[in-house]
Order: C-alpha cells, then sequence, then structure tokens
C-alpha cells in the first residue's frame, strides 16, 4: 500500500541552496524507505515537506502534491497539528527538551489535553518499551533528560514520538552522533518497528542505506535520480549516477 | 632563554597588572561611595526613622510616607510595564518576520532605552496628568516610569527567549504542539529566569528615579499615606532631593540615612535578580 506519493513535487528555498524538482514517487507502508545520497541533495527538505515543519522556513515556492492516505496535505486546509501526531520524526543529533526523562514522553500526549495520570504513566512505559529504552530508564525517569547517554537520548526522542502511535515515523541521519553499538541498536529496532509503521530513514553513509532499505530513493542535488527496491537498487542499480554513488566514485 | 620571550613575558607581567589595577580603579569609587553612605547613613537608621512620618519641617522623625511611597510606585510601574513588555517581547521574538518593519521597530525599542529621563516626565506630565486628566498621582507615575521601563523589559525578554534553543521549538511542533504551546510550556520556562532579571533590573531603575516622576506624582510634604491610585504621594529619590536642597538647617544624619534607605532598596532588588540567576542556572536542563 503506497502511504506517501509525491505528485511533481516541487520547492524552493528563499536562499536558493536546497531546492527539489519534480519528485514523483510513493513511500510504502510497513516498510523502511531510505532517502539517501551526497549533502544538499534534498532528503531533509522532502522529509521536513511531509510533516509540514517547512512551514517554519523561507520557503520562497511549493507545488505540486504530496498524499498522505490519499490526502493531499499541501493543501492549505490540512490541520499540520494533526498531521505532525500522524507523522513522527526523529532528528540527526538527539534534542531532549528541558524537563525530565518522563516529561519528554509525555510532553506530546499533554499537549493533546491528556491529564489523566494513569493514561500517562501507561503511555510512558508503553513508548520507552517500544523504543528498548525502559529498562535501561525504569528507576530515572524523573531525572533531568540530558543526565542520560547520547545513545538513550536518541531512543528516547524515538520514544516521544512513538507515544503519539503516529502512522509514519521519519528519522534524519538518526544515528549520525551515536557510537556504533548505540547504532546497531536503533537499526535492529526500526526493523522490528516496521511491522507496524510506515518507516522513512535518511541514513548518514552509503553502507546503512543499504543495510537498512527495503525501498530506496537516490537524490542528488535536488533530483531523485532513482527509486527502486532495496537489493535491486544497491546492487544493480539502472542509472549511471547511482552506480557512481553507490560504489563511492564520489560524494 | 632568548631575548624575545623575557621581552613577552615582561609585556605579559605588565599587562596583566596593569588591567588588574585599571579593573580595581573602576571598582573601588562604586566601593567607597557604598561604604561613606553606609558609615554617614547607618546611626540614622532607627525603627523610628523607618516607620514614622516626617516631622518639624522634616528635619524630626523618619521616611515611612517615602518608603510606602516608592514601593507603590514600583509596584504600580512592575503592574503596567511587566505584562506589556513581555507581551511585546514574546511578539518580536517568536511571531514577528524577519523584515524591515519588525527591524525598525526593535531599533526604536532600543533607542526608547537612551532618551533622558526627564523627557519621559514631560510627557508623562502632557499625557497622563493634563491629557487624560489623572492629576499628578500614583497612577500616573506609575504609567510614565512603565514607558521609561518598558524598553529595558522588551529587550531583556527577548534575548532571554532568543537564547532559547531553536531546535526546542522545531521538536515541540513536530511533536504536534502549535506555536503558542510551544512558547508556554518550552520557551517561557527557559527564558524565565532571563525575563525576571531584566524586569527586576527595570523596576530597580523606576524606582531610583527623580525626573519621571517630578511632574507626574510625587509631593514635596504628604504628612499621611496615600489612599488611592490618583493620590500623590512622596517617594524617596525626591524626598532626598527635597532635603538636600530646599530645606535649611536639615540635619545631615537624616539626608545619608534617607540615601542609603534607597540605596539598600534598589541593591535589595540587585540582590534577588541575582539570586533568581543562580538558581536558574544550577538547575537549568541543557
Amino acid at each position: 500500500m503506497d502511504k506517501i506519493v509525491f505528485d511533481h513535487f516541487n520547492i524552493r528555498y528563499e536562499d536558493g541552496v536546497e531546492s527539489l524538482r519534480d519528485i514523483n514517487f510513493s513511500i510504502r507502508a510497513n516498510a523502511i524507505t531510505v532517502l539517501f545520497g551526497p549533502a544538499g541533495g534534498g532528503k531533509s527538505t522532502l522529509l521536513r515537506a511531509i510533516n509540514r515543519l517547512n512551514d517554519l522556513a523561507d520557503v520562497a515556492e511549493t507545488s505540486g502534491r504530496i498524499l498522505f492516505n490519499g490526502v493531499d496535505i499541501l493543501d492549505p486546509k490540512t490541520d499540520v497539528v494533526e498531521l505532525r501526531r500522524k507523522i513522527g520524526i526523529v532528528f540527526s543529533r538527539p534534542v531532549p527538551l528541558p524537563m525530565t526523562v518522563y516529561q519528554n514522553v509525555s510532553y506530546p500526549l499533554e499537549l493533546m489535553g491528556e491529564r489523566r495520570k494513569s493514561r500517562l504513566d501507561e503511555a510512558v512505559e508503553r513508548a520507552l518499551k517500544q523504543a528498548v529504552l525502559w529498562d535501561e530508564v525504569y528507576d530515572r525517569l524523573h531525572d533531568p533528560a540530558i543526565a542520560i547517554s547520547g545513545g538513550q537520548q536518541q531512543r528516547l526522542c524515538l520514544a516521544r514520538a512513538l507515544a503519539l502511535e503516529p502512522e509514519v515515523i521519519m528519522l534524519d541521519e538518526p544515528t549520525s552522533a551515536l557510537d556504533p553499538v548505540s547504532t546497531a541498536r536503533i537499526e535492529g529496532l526500526m526493523q522490528e518497528l516496521k511491522e507496524q509503521y510506515t518507516i522513512v530513514w535518511v541514513p548518514h553513509n552509503v553502507q546503512q542505506a543499504a543495510r537498512m532499505a527495503d525501498f530506496a530513493a537516490f537524490f542528488l542535488q535536488g533530483e531523485l535520480v532513482e527509486t527502486g527496491e532495496g537489493k535491486t537498487l544497491f546492487i544493480n542499480p539502472k542509472d549511471r549516477r547511482t552506480s557512481d554513488y553507490v560504489t563511492g566514485r564520489f560524494g | 632563554m632568548n631575548r624575545s620571550f623575557t621581552r613577552a613575558r615582561l609585556q605579559e607581567m605588565l599587562g596583566n597588572n596593569l588591567l588588574r589595577l585599571i579593573t580595581f580603579l573602576t571598582v573601588l569609587p562604586v566601593v567607597a561611595i557604598i561604604v561613606y553612605i553606609v558609615i554617614k547613613g547607618a546611626p540614622a537608621i532607627t525603627w523610628e526613622f523607618l516607620t514614622q512620618m516626617p516631622r518639624s519641617g522634616m528635619r524630626e522623625g523618619g521616611v515611612w510616607p517615602a518608603i510606602v511611597g516608592t514601593f507603590y510606585l514600583t509596584l504600580g510601574t512592575a503592574v503596567f510595564s511587566v505584562p506589556l513588555g513581555v507581551a511585546a517581547a514574546i511578539y518580536i521574538a517568536e511571531y514577528a518576520p524577519d523584515n524591515a518593519w519588525t527591524r525598525l521597530i526593535r531599533i526604536t525599542i532600543i533607542n526608547l532605552a537612551g532618551i533622558p529621563s526627564v523627557v519621559y516626565g514631560l510627557f508623562g506630565l502632557g499625557l497622563f496628568v493634563l491629557f487624560l486628566n489623572f492629576g499628578t498621582s500614583i497612577l500616573a507615575a506609575s504609567m510614565t516610569l512603565s514607558i521609561m521601563t518598558l524598553p529595558v523589559i522588551i529587550s531583556t525578554a527577548e534575548e532571554a527567549m532568543r537564547s532559547v534553543p531553536q531546535s526546542f521549538r522545531t521538536v515541540s511542533i513536530s511533536l504536534g504542539a502549535t506555536r503558542w504551546q510551544t512558547i508556554w510550556r518550552i520557551v517561557l520556562p527557559q527564558a524565565l529566569p532571563g525575563i525576571l532579571t531584566g524586569v527586576i533590573l527595570g523596576l530597580e531603575r523606576a524606582a531610583g528615579e527623580t525626573a519621571p516622576i517630578l511632574f507626574t506624582g510625587v509631593t514635596f510634604f504628604l504628612p499621611r499615606l496615600p489612599a488611592s491610585l490618583l493620590d500623590s504621594t512622596m517617594a524617596l529619590p525626591y524626598h532626598i532631593f527635597v532635603i538636600s536642597t530646599s530645606v535649611p538647617g536639615m540635619p545631615v544624619k537624616i539626608q545619608y540615612g534617607t540615601v542609603l534607605v534607597l540605596l539598600v532598596f534598589v541593591l535589595g532588588m540587585n540582590l534577588i535578580a541575582t539570586f533568581i540567576r543562580q538558581r536558574a542556572r544550577a538547575r537549568r536542563m541543557w
């Protein structure tokens, strides 16, 4: 099933640094779709378009459509708050909010108006367990979130996104600031979570792209060069530029 | 050891000590003033001095109405300037688009802080006392002081909010927060110590000012406490001015005593600001 569909999508920032031109492809549900390519290719821009975080940036122009469950989310009438609750995002550096571990996870639920302690407790525990963090922090729930390690912080950020029970989880180079052990944990975790969620992953290197991809899309300077099933695309790329990048000739 | 190295060491030593001396010289006058006022003023400070009305043409008795007056004026200034100032700062820091118009507003606010206080006094006289017909009153004086204090509060509050990392806002929005929820739950709590520091520094300046209240709310001598917002009042800064220039045969002890009371009032506020800042720094979660 196609969860997200890009239909002649274009975006341009006011400073013209990063932009995307005529993007057409779809993201499948219950699979990991990897968006990869050299820096400045527009991968983050694309993620930020899906949950309308670009609304906060100086966007000069957008056109085309992005369909989420068949509905165009670029429509001005879209309820962006509702949209962002369904499409969670984890950023490249762990950003724990300046509160306790518990509050970080309960924050998005409190924003929705949930005040019942029992509901919050339940949701926090469930999300932390889902992010495989519960066993490490259950006795430190009321410590400041910056007191836990970087790898734990990133799983906390994931738990925070999971607390809303979203449909899609987007990860923007989520392991670029982490050590190999933490990286492996997050990668393994996402392989399990894809049973329930649609996952869009921007890896920070080609090796991770190849490891993680069920489906992959290669971006180069604002252009979507090639898409395909992960295995096919990395072993037998159709486009010369893709093969050059995958084999390490540039990038 | 070669010569240029010795020379560099000599320069280093000289520079270090010279800078230390200059720093010491700049602090010295402040310390000297405070010590001098404390020594000269302390003997005047008695329970009676702090709690009684002035008597015998202010040559005897206490400064109670001036203390109360300054307290009311400071409180009144806070009531008007804090909500307005913080609201304006929120708008400028969080909502206003970054364009020429916003920059103009910001420059105007910064420049407002440089206007001489007597100009605020005359403005208050024209607008509040005469045009709005508040008369010389606590209300008019508080509003005048508020206008003078606003730029300080707005710029420090704006600065405090800007120092909250942008990533917190992005994360909060990405979790389905509205802009206002983000401001209310993340930005303001983090910026609060900075905002409070600005508020207190602004109010401290208001408490010590004479010129803005001169035409708008203070009175030479009023041997009772003000009964309403539309009453005029005595206030410490103006009282000091009066007893130093206009009362023949004024005991020097009372003059210094009054100055000491104002000094403690203002330094006390400063101390509270420092305390809040230290506490917040220790408890900060980022």
